[in-house]
């Protein structure tokens, strides 16, 4: 299968006044287009940094970032943003809505930055909303939803201009585990029925068993990189239960 | 851009309080810049237009010398005589005519009525030195001067504080209990650059204010005009060396004396009101630069408050470009709303300041089009520190933004 992601050997390194801090020490993986990765690992093992990095809104210090067979390392920042606006989606942990803005409009705001909104994806908007049952709520206002219905909001936004890569930051992490579960079924989803890749970043090993493949970082190296046992099998993944404390 | 308009506009009326307060900056400045500007023309013209009746060939000859106007005042002075005058007439070349002039203040009676105002005394081409029309009746003429003549023509301010409706011709009036007979009415000349009323004056032979009002020898203030506009600085120079040459001066004596082209006498008020004009403009432009920092103050504000707005928009996919242009365009759609504001507040005040302070006016559609232009240019040099510091934000700290 097609790589999307091929990380080579990436640094970064902070300089925090006198003190430089090595934030990623040398990671390299691939993602297959499809696949489903659990990104975990304690604070400060460099999980957040290289969500920036695969999300295009930082660049690595050192090495190779391949999105879809091209190197992205050294782009420019408006090469960059170009990139996020047409390869990337972003699910955060505060679901991060345009507030004052329709669900509507906070979904099309990706393709106002493209420069298109056509017929096409006016279908193809309607089409995601109604997947995700936000049909109702189009002319609503985020303050006006629950939880549930803003991260779903956030998850629309962040397909709808049809991206190689979904990166999801913590997206459970404002939810209680009901709805979490019901996002966490909307990713699934999105991954089994639309092939969607998806790249999620959690300290919650429960959370983390609705992927595939689990990551494992500790100081900003890979410690394990292990497909997921299914929830099914009723037993945490080594690697989960390593962190589980 | 329809998009990032729509954005702009959204912003602006999340806040209506704040926007307005904003715009009323602007508003008062643009406002301020028209009413002044046209004001500043409006007197311009008005200058302008009083300059062409003054006749552009009229010389005005006073005796007493600059020099000494400060130290020694008017009074008692007796330096030009009518002799002079005729001296000037005659032997000038470039001067064409000359009126001699005397002038007191002094109450006029007709009936059980009574006015007090200038009672000038004129030579027979005063009319046509002035360029001055007669309304009814006739001028002044050789003769009337002299046989020093008890007659008198009116101008429209007296016309209407002494007769009212009635017609003046061949009525007498009473200047110091001595009776003089009507023989003409002036055209309306209205106000002088300085602001005098031009018609509130009675005018006589000179030859008859000198013996019969004043009991006096000399002349005054002395009209002539010059044989064309062109001609008048030679004018100028024969009439002080015929004068200097009459009265004996030596070399090293100053004149005593004064001659002055009413042109330059004019322009200089011209420089005057055009001075004002600039003054005027640039201090409601004061206004307008403290409505820009006040544009600029909010959209700082605005900026930081919504930074995490910015940083889910270049997550997104907006550029420093869209960003930049989205706060350029908020800051430039706020100036420009207080700019078309301003533009009717403006002609609202300068029209009532023209009614009320029956001051004229004048609005042109290019002073409009430059106080609207400046306010945009205003909306966007002020806004686009605040713009370029938004768009430069780094997505990740944005995002985190709390």
């Amino acid at each position: 299968m097609q790589d999307i992601v091929s990380l080579e050997t990436i640094y970064k390194i902070y300089q925090m006044g006198d003190v430089q801090v090595t934030a990623l020490n040398g990671i390299s993986m691939t993602i297959k287009k499809g696949e489903f990765v659990a990104v975990m690992g304690a604070s400060g093992s460099g999980k957040s940094t290289l969500m920036n990095i695969l999300g295009c809104l930082d660049r690595p210090s050192k090495g190779k970032y391949y999105l879809e067979g091209v190197d992205v390392s050294q782009f420019s920042k408006n090469e960059l943003a170009d990139i996020r606006n047409k390869k990337l989606g972003f699910v955060f942990q505060s679901f991060n809505l345009l507030s004052r803005t329709t669900v509507l409009e906070n979904i099309e705001l990706p393709l106002i930055y493209s420069k298109k909104l056509s017929r096409i994806d006016r279908d193809r908007i309607d089409q995601i909303m109604a997947t995700l049952g936000l049909m109702e709520f189009q002319r609503h206002y985020p303050n006006q939803l629950s939880g549930g219905q803003q991260q779903r909001v956030a998850i629309a936004r962040a397909i709808v201009s049809n991206p190689a890569l979904l990166l999801a930051d913590e997206p459970t992490g404002n939810l209680d585990s009901v709805t979490s579960t019901e996002v966490m079924n909307v990713l699934n989803d999105l991954n089994h029925n639309m092939g969607i890749t998806i790249v999620l970043v959690t300290h919650e090993s429960d959370i983390a068993k609705h992927a595939r493949r689990v990551v494992v970082l500790k100081d900003g190296e890979v410690l394990s990189d292990t497909p997921s046992l299914s929830s099914a099998s009723g037993s945490y993944p080594p690697s989960a239960t390593f962190l589980h404390h | 851009m329809p998009a990032l308009f729509k954005i702009a506009l959204r912003a602006i009326l999340r806040n209506k309080m704040r926007s307005s307060l904003t715009i009323l900056g602007i508003v008062i400045g643009v406002g301020a810049v028209i009413t002044m500007v046209s004001i500043g023309q409006g007197a311009k013209v008005m200058v302008e237009k009083q300059l062409e009746s003054l006749g552009t060939n009229v010389l005005i000859i006073i005796p007493i010398s600059t020099a000494h106007t400060a130290a020694r005042g008017t009074a008692g002075t007796i330096t030009l005589t009518a002799e002079d005058a005729f001296a000037i007439e005659k032997e000038c070349s470039a001067v064409s005519y000359v009126s001699p002039g005397i002038r007191t203040t002094t109450q006029v009676v007709f009936g059980n009525l009574n006015w007090t105002t200038s009672v000038s005394g004129v030579g027979a081409d005063y009319h046509i030195i002035r360029n001055w029309p007669m309304e009814s009746g006739r001028f002044i003429n050789q003769q009337d001067v002299n046989i020093m003549a008890k007659i008198c023509v009116l101008g429209q301010t007296v016309v209407t504080n002494l007769f009212g409706t009635l017609d003046p011709i061949d009525k007498w009036i009473r200047v110091n209990n001595v009776p003089f007979k009507v023989i003409g009415v002036l055209s309306a000349k209205g106000e002088s650059p300085t602001g005098q009323d031009q018609d509130d004056v009675v005018l006589m032979p000179y030859t008859t204010v000198q013996r019969k009002i004043m009991g006096v020898t000399y002349i005054g203030v002395t009209l002539a005009s010059s044989v064309s506009a062109e001609a008048r600085f030679e004018a100028i120079e024969q009439i002080t060396s015929l004068l200097r040459q009459r009265h004996r001066l030596r070399p090293n004596e100053e004149n005593d004396f004064t001659v002055i082209s009413q042109v330059e006498f004019a322009s200089t008020i011209m420089e005057t009101s055009h001075t004002m004009t600039v003054l005027l403009g640039s201090i409601a432009s004061v206004s307008l630069i403290v409505g820009g920092i006040g544009i600029m103050n909010i959209m700082l504000v605005s900026t930081t408050e919504r930074t995490r707005e910015i940083g889910i928009r270049m997550a997104v996919g907006a550029r420093e470009k869209d960003i930049l242009f989205q706060f350029l365009t908020e800051a430039t759609v706020l100036s420009s709303i207080g700019g078309v504001v301003g533009i009717i507040l403006g002609v609202v005040l300068s029209k009532m300041i023209s009614y009320y302070g029956e001051w004229p006016s004048l609005l042109s559609p290019l002073s409009v089009a430059v106080a609207f232009l400046f306010s945009n240019m205003v909306g966007i040099f002020f806004g686009y520190y605040p713009a370029r510091k938004a768009s430069r934000l780094n997505p990740i700290d944005a995002l985190r933004y709390e």
